[in-house]
This record gives structure tokens, sequence and C-alpha cells, in this order.
């Protein structure tokens, strides 16, 4: 009996074990024989690249390490709106999967059929390639909401330029810090009294009345650089001023939410069908609104059901973002997995870090959802 | 008659009513389309933003006098309970309806009336809609890659082959069903191997070589995915049971062979099989890229693959494991004969899921050199003689990828239905 628990394991270890062996010796061997050497030490020289977009100060002159540091930091940036902007379009679309009007429903089941059917590869394509590149030149350009130009290089939009940002930025934490208070003294009340305090109001005015006095009393004050278009030479124009989108962020977006967000819909689906009809009848037959009912009685059941699958979904997106080397987005891939192996030729020590940094940040959005899902989770005694 | 009240339609006035509401109606709808498509606005006279809305307004406010309860009307009465319950759902349907108005003609006839497809050169492109020729022109290219023109008859030749062998496994004797998985796991990868290497790589028989790098399009797509199907599907299935096995080193092992490629990109995965791994290999040695893609594609699915078993695996009762095991079953005779088949069922969805990833994947093995068809239309794109149909080619490929994975899915949900067994 003993044999027959100890075997299979020691293969396994066997197996493992050779197989290790075998790769790093030949690695050991062929960077021998090539005269690499092992080591991270590259990271302090300096990257003499340029990089397009970049949320930190860089240029040629700092380090692999920085230019890593843009490439994690674009990465985490497409993931966060795409995460967002997702989300909010596929509740959207997933509730609208359930609507009694015909025409919602099968205008949502269409986009979802539709979207998640192409590969994202393609969709990223299509709107950088095809899609983007009809939009009109800078000089052609019309004003969006007297503000906004959307032209073949980009978004500029206003760039806000803040006096007193530190002020400003503080009250917000405090605003923060606040509501969450407030939340856990309005939960305890409701469950001590049976008295629903009106939350989101309460605390949408601390959000926005707080900082808002900042600029009253604080010396906080707010004005914005709009983009002015500028002659460079005879038929090439740019813009002064003001904040620029390149068009690879725009497209990634796009294409990343269109596509993750027919996922997160069908989770929702999925999510508020997997609730009995019974609990919509009987909270329906206490007299709760249609809007209290899935506020109060169906979404958070159904958040137990959507969560877990939903988790994956931003580990997908986050992960897919990484197509941006297709369309030179300077992501993470692009910038460390590309460029800098291309000028290093680290590629054991550069892939190696690339995945590890793509590991860790799969499991810290694992974590963080998991923690909520179990606060959401039902009690069971 | 009595009162009329124009807020609460009801059918003492129906025939009113309805004239009435579809006046509104169709005034709304025609005031949009001559707004868009007639360049006249007949409301000018009215301010900017109200003159926006008109047809809006026109459209719900028709539709507010048609909704009538009971009317006696069947098609009024249908129409109402699915597009026009309450004003907030008029004016939704509304927007869609003028939204549907609104993108489709120009697409319809950018994508078929104004379309050309007679010619051979890009100077046959005339009209103002989407230029066909250009597909037309380079089509033997999407679909073979830079396989020579003469030769392209061998793939066609494996592929009929291949979907042969595929489909005797349905047609054997029923005395054979037994070795079935047998057959779709072991023997049947091993022909289509041989098959593909002797015909379509050639070399031998009289045919030329033809080397791997030259293969592309959408064949290459059908033979990277359909490798890695049949290979990640057993694997994930060991890997399924690895991780949930007692022995803690093969739980352990299994574990972190799942989360490490569950963890990172796709992408990596590939830059990996193409500058890393010749490190790993003793020197001199060489193996081909296409060979590389396919294995590191196939490990990356698998590692999805195991999850969606387990999560089959875990949904199935603890009584049928007792009672397998009170039948003096072993470990895999347990597996084989009474959990994976009710586990595999389950999990039907999920696998197609699976499936569906990795056929949408593929396209990412440009980042080793390999062009299948969406690598193809990159590469037709930057040719100097057919610049600017980029949104040709996109289309193109995405109608071929949208059909293969519309129609993998409907099939799972098929089977899906076929395996149902109450339980």
């Amino acid at each position: 009996m003993k044999i027959k628990k100890i075997l299979p394991q020691l293969l396994t270890l066997l197996f493992i074990v050779l197989i290790f062996g075998f790769f790093t010796m030949n690695a050991q061997e062929n960077m021998d024989t090539r005269g690499i050497e092992f080591g991270f030490g590259f990271l302090k020289q300096e990257a003499s690249f340029d990089i397009q977009f970049s949320l930190i100060d860089y240029d040629g002159s700092h380090s692999y390490a920085r230019a890593y540091l843009v490439g994690l930091l674009n990465t985490l940036l497409v993931a966060f709106i795409g995460i967002i902007l997702a989300t909010l379009l596929g509740a959207v679309v997933g509730v609208s999967r359930l609507s009694p009007n015909y025409l919602i429903r099968k205008t949502a089941s269409f986009y979802i059929e539709f979207f998640r059917n192409i590969p994202l590869l393609l969709q990223i394509f299509f709107w950088y390639f095809a899609a983007l590149r009809a939009l009109p030149m800078p000089e052609d350009a019309p004003l969006l909401l007297n503000s906004s130009f959307l032209t073949i290089k980009g978004l500029y939009a206003p760039a806000p330029i803040w006096t007193n940002f530190d002020v400003f930025f503080t009250t917000l934490i405090i605003a923060i810090v606040l509501i969450f208070f407030f939340l856990r003294y309005a939960k305890k009340k409701q469950e001590q009294e049976g008295k629903r305090l009106p939350v989101l109001l309460i605390s949408s005015a601390i959000f926005i009345g707080l900082p808002l006095l900042t600029f009253l009393i604080g010396g906080v004050d707010l004005s914005f650089s709009f983009p002015v278009i500028r002659q460079m030479s005879q038929s090439s124009y740019t813009f002064d001023g003001g904040f620029k989108i390149p068009p690879e962020l725009i497209a990634l977006t796009l294409a990343l939410t269109l596509y993750t967000a027919t996922f997160i819909a069908e989770n929702v689906r999925a999510g508020i069908q997997g609730i009995g009809k019974g609990q919509k009848e009987a909270a329906a037959s206490i007299g709760l609104s249609p809007s209290h009912v899935l506020n109060l009685v169906i979404m958070p059941q159904a958040l137990r059901i959507i969560i877990p699958p939903t988790t994956n979904q931003y580990l997908n997106l986050t992960k897919n973002s990484s197509l941006a080397a297709a369309i030179a987005y300077p992501d993470l891939v692009l910038v460390f997995a590309g460029t800098a192996m291309m000028q290093t030729g680290k590629a054991i020590e550069i892939v190696g870090i690339t995945m590890a940094t793509y590991l860790t940040i799969s499991l810290v959005i694992s974590l963080l959802m998991n923690w909520y899902n179990k606060k959401i989770a039902i009690l069971e005694k | 008659m009595t009162k009329i009240n124009l807020l609460k339609p009801d059918n003492k006035n129906l025939p009113l009513f309805l004239t009435l509401g579809s006046l509104f109606f169709v005034f709304g709808i025609f005031d949009f389309y001559s707004n868009n498509f007639l360049n006249t606005n007949i409301t000018s006279f009215l301010p900017r933003i109200i003159n926006f809305f008109i047809p809006l307004i026109f459209a719900v406010i028709g539709l507010h006098f048609i909704r009538i309860e009971f009317s006696g009307l069947k098609i009024l009465d249908n129409l109402n309970k699915n597009i026009n319950t309450s004003n907030f759902n008029a004016t939704l349907s509304v927007i869609i309806i003028l939204l549907i108005i609104f993108a489709l003609p120009p697409l319809l006839n950018w994508l078929i009336f104004d379309a050309n497809i007679a010619g051979n050169t890009k100077e046959a492109c005339t009209g103002g809609g989407a230029c066909w020729v250009y597909i037309k022109v380079w089509f033997n290219r999407f679909m073979y890659g830079m396989y020579p023109n003469s030769e392209q008859w061998r793939i066609n030749v494996t592929f009929v082959a291949v979907l042969i062998f595929i489909a005797a496994g349905f047609f054997v004797p029923a005395r054979f069903k037994n070795y079935l998985s047998f057959y779709y796991t072991i023997l049947l990868p091993i022909i289509s191997f041989i098959l593909i290497y002797y015909i379509i790589s050639g070399g031998s028989f009289g045919l030329e070589w033809v080397e791997t790098g030259a293969w592309g399009g959408l064949s290459l797509t059908f033979i990277v995915s359909f490798f890695s199907l049949i290979f990640c599907f057993p694997l994930g299935m060991m890997l399924a049971l690895g991780r949930r096995s007692n022995l803690p080193i093969v739980k352990y092992s299994s574990l972190s062979f799942i989360e490490f490629w569950r963890g990172v990109p796709l992408i990596t995965v590939l830059f990996m099989s193409a500058v890393m791994f010749p490190m790993f290999l003793p020197d001199g040695t060489y193996v081909d890229k296409l060979i590389r893609v396919v294995v590191a594609i196939t490990l990356f699915e698998a590692a999805y693959t195991a999850e969606v078993i387990r999560g089959g695996l875990q949904a199935l009762p603890r009584g049928q494991y007792d009672a397998a095991k009170s039948l003096g079953m072993g470990y895999w005779k347990m597996h084989i004969f009474v959990i994976l088949p009710q586990a595999l069922k389950l999990v039907i969805p999920g696998i197609a899921n699976t499936f569906l990833a990795l056929i949408k994947d593929t396209p990412l093995i440009f980042v080793v050199g390999l062009l299948e068809v969406v690598g193809m239309l990159n590469l037709a794109k930057t040719n100097p003689k057919w610049l600017g149909f980029s949104m040709e080619g996109y289309v193109f490929a995405g109608i071929i990828f949208w059909i293969i994975c519309f129609s993998m899915s409907k099939y799972s949900q098929k089977l899906e239905l076929k395996y149902k067994t109450d339980r």
C-alpha cells in the first residue's frame, strides 16, 4: 500500500528534476560557449532608447530599470482603464440581456455574439489600422466639446494645471477615509435600528463637497491648458499645450473593453439568472420597487456567482493587454521583452522578469478579488 | 364619442389613438431619415438642440399613443408587450431603431452595393464601397501563406484526408466504440502528423520540400489549433487529476504548473519559445519553429483546460467516488469508468470556451514570425501596390473567424443538450 503512494511521487519528482537539470545544464553550457554572463547588472545601465508614451519622466539617459518601470506603468494603466470600462459596459449589457424589451435584449446578445467570436488581436488591428486611421489629420480636425481634438495622431484634450495640488489630494484621501467610516456607521445603524441612511447621497456629498471646499478656502486652483494647433512645416501640423492620448492607447483600450465586456456581460447574466425566481417574486410581493428588487435583493446574491468568473476576466484583460506589442504601444512586453532584450541580449533574465511581473500582477488581482469575494460570501453558521 | 384623454390612451378611442400614434411615429422616423439621407431638415426652424431630438420625441409620443392595454388587436398587444411597456422602454426602443436606420444603409452600401469585385487590379475599385478585388487577388496568400502556388493542392489533400480520419470515428462499428478515445488521443495525432509531415512538408516521394516558414494563412491557423487542441485535452485531464490527487508532490507540482501558465500572457510564452527555449537545448539541436509554437500553445491551454476539468471533478457529489470505491475499483478504474465520463459531461461548455480561446489566440504566433491569416493581412497591407485596403482585410478575416467560432459555440451548445442527463 505504501509503495503505491510513494512510487508515483518519486517518479514525478524524478521527472521534474531531470527536466530542470537538463535545461539548466544546457543553458549553462550555451551561455559559456557564447560568452554570455547571467546576471541582473544590466538593469543599472543606460537604456539609450526612447519610449513614445510614458507616465513618468523618462528619456534615453535613464536606466533599464527605469524603462522597465515605464513599461509596467503603461501596462497597469491600460489594465486599470480597461477593467473599469469593461465592468461598466459588461454590467449594462448583462442586465440588458434580460430586459423585457425585445429590441434591447436582441441588441445586447448581438453585441455579445459579435465581439466575442472575433480574435482580440484582430480587433486591436482593426481599431488601430483601419478605424482610427480614418480620423482626420490635425489641421482638419473638428473641435469637440469646445476643447478637444480627435485626430489621426491621437486625442488632444485640455490638460489640467493645478496650484496646491497636494492640498486637494490630501482632502480627497480624507474624504475617502471619512466615507469609509460613514459606511461602517450606516451599516451598524441599519443592523441595530433598522434605519437606512441615504448612503449614496451623503457619501457623494462628502466626496464632492470636501474637495470643492479646498477651492474656496484651501488656495487650490485649477485651470486648463487647451491644445492649440501650430504649423510645423509646409504640410505638417501639431498641437501645443494640452494633454495627448496616443492612438495606440485608444485602440488598445477600446478593443480590450469591447472584447472583455462581452464575457463580463455573460457572467452578469448567468449570475442574475442563477438567483431563483422566488427571490424576485418574494421581494416584489413585499412591495419593493423594481430597482430596489435588483439592488437590494438580486444583486447582493448574484454578486457571489458573478465575482469568481469575473476575476478571471480581469486577469485575462491584464494579460491580454500584452497584445499592445502588436501595435507598438509601449507596454511591458514591447519595452522590456522587446527593445531592451534586443539591446542587451539577456534573453533568460528579461523573459524571466517579464513573466514574474505578470505572475505577480495576476496573484495580486486574484488575492484582492478573493478577499472581496470572501467578504460578501454567505456567512454560514 | 366620450372624453378623450391624451395622456391615458384607452381602447374606447382605439382608431383615433392608433392613427395619431402611427402618424407621430412615422413622422419621427421620416424626419430622422430625411435629416440623414435626403439632406433636408423639415424642422430647421426650431432651435438646434430641440431640432436634434425631434425624431426621438415624436416617435416616443407616437409609441405612447398606441400603448393601449387589451386593445383586441393581437399585433398591437404583442408590440406593446415586447418593445413598448413604458415610456422609458419606448425611448430605448426608438433609440435602437434610429441607430439601426442610421448605421445599416451605409454599412450595406459599403459591404455590398458600392463594393467592387470585378477586375484584378487596384484600379478596378472605383466605387465608394469595399474593394473585394483586394481579397480576391490575395485570396491564395490569405489561405496558404507563402506556400508555392503550384503545390497548394497538397494542403487541400492533407486537410481532406485528416477530416476523413476524424469523421471515421463517427462511423466505426459499435464493438470498437471503446477504443474511440484511444484513437482520438493517440492514433489520430500520429496519423495526422505523418500526413502533414510527408505531404505538406514534402521532401520525399518526389514532393518538393517546403519549409515551415513558408506555411501560413488560414491553413496554418488550422494546423496549429488542430494539434494544440488534441494535445492539450489529455494533458489538461492529467493535470486536473494531479491537482486533485492526495499525494503532496504530485498535487503541488501540478498546482504550480497550472498556476504558472495561467499567470503569464501567451505572448510572453511565445517569446520564451522563440528566444529562451533554444538556450535550454544542447548546442546544435534545432527544433522547428512550428513545433515550438504548438508545444507552447499546448502547455498554455492545457493549464486552462485543467482548471475547467477540475471544476467538473469538484462538482460531482462525493457519493460517486464512494460508490465506485466500495465496488473495489482502483484509482484509474474509478476515474476512467465513473468519474471522468460524468465530470467531462458537466464541463462541455467550459471546454468549448477554452478551445475557442485557443483558436482566437492562434494569430499571436506572429511574434515568432509565423504568419497565419491575420499576419498575412498585415503583410499584404504593406504591399505598395495595394496600400489602403486594411479595412477590407480585417473585415474579411473577422468574418472567417466569426463563422468558425460561432459555429463551434453553437455546436458545443448542441452537445451540451445531447449529453444532458437529469441527475
